[in-house]
């Protein structure tokens, strides 16, 4: 047998079961963690709507004040999805990552940032030019330190994040993974954010494209 | 005094904070109020679009901006030479 059939062999024997086993969703101001609506606030416009997000859950977090529309948006998102049951102490730093992916990159930041360089550049809107500052919030914040990654595509793209995530995990890259969908220009927006785990939980479903396309289409269909 | 520190929270961001929570000598940086790099050039920022003062040297930066109260007796010196 060739080292290569080997190779695939073995590596289809360790294949890891891998499931989604949260999942929040805020889109057209409401918030969902598991599918089940957790808060609501419609007629704000975004920033104010990300502000009663964070005041409702009580977070004491000054730094969220000074970030951008789009990571406010993540980092609510990534909240309200580790609430509760998510057992950060199972894991090390390095395990846990995050795979993100938009279609408007930073452009909404990118656009005020723009505006502030006609008078006085503003320092603090530069530094979140870039969409995987994003990340970088969530990171920060919950001292993860594993493999990362942030990818523009042109709508949500299931297929992609199976096969990259399932492929970290697979690869003992990650024991943990924090991936999905954060997307932010002007007034529109939308987070989907899931935690891929090797454990089952209660309500965990196998991490697949299908389900994946399900959740996300839940709310934003 | 009062005036710089609601136009700190406000080129701040410093949403959760009020202009009496932020003592005249209490230090702006680190253990202080806790502002960061990011910050201390907004805080360049304001001087110039409030004040129109350039902070000449780069090194004086921390000295101006230890505390509300030198960054207000920096202005009150730079305001008097630019008139």
């Amino acid at each position: 047998m060739s080292g290569a059939i080997e190779q695939r062999i073995i590596k289809k024997i360790l294949k890891t079961d891998i499931y989604i086993t949260a999942n929040c969703i805020i889109s057209n101001n409401l918030v969902y963690k598991n599918e089940a609506l957790v808060f609501e606030n419609k007629g704000l416009v975004l920033p104010d709507f990300l502000i009663s997000v964070y005041r409702y859950f009580k977070w004491q977090y000054p730094k969220f004040h000074k970030m951008d529309n789009l990571c406010k948006l993540g980092w609510l998102a990534n909240e309200v999805l580790l609430q509760g049951s998510f057992e950060k102490a199972k894991y090390k730093p390095e395990d846990i990552g995050l795979v993100l992916s938009n279609t408007n990159a930073s452009l909404d930041t990118d656009i005020k940032y723009y505006e502030t360089t006609k008078t006085m550049a503003s320092p603090a809107l530069f530094v979140y030019t870039l969409p995987n500052i994003v990340i970088g919030e969530i990171s920060i914040r919950h001292y993860f330190k594993g493999e990362n990654a942030f990818f523009v595509f042109a709508g949500f793209n299931a297929g992609f994040i199976e096969q990259y995530v399932s492929n970290l995990i697979n690869n003992n890259i990650l024991q943990c993974c924090i991936c999905g969908w954060v997307d932010v220009l002007n007034n529109d927006f939308n987070a989907t954010l899931f935690l891929i785990e090797k454990e089952k939980s209660a309500d965990s479903v196998n991490f697949t494209k299908e389900n994946l396309n399900k959740i996300y289409q839940l709310q934003n269909g | 005094m009062s005036d710089l520190k609601t136009q700190i929270i406000a080129q701040l961001n410093l949403q959760d904070t009020k202009p009496e929570d932020i003592g005249d000598d209490q230090p702006l940086f680190v253990d202080g109020l806790g502002l960061d790099s990011i910050d201390a050039l907004e805080l360049i920022v304001l001087l110039q679009q409030q004040y129109r003062i350039k902070l000449s040297n780069a090194e004086d930066g921390p000295k101006v901006f230890y505390s509300v109260r030198t960054m207000a007796e920096y202005i009150t010196a730079h305001q008097v030479q630019n008139n």
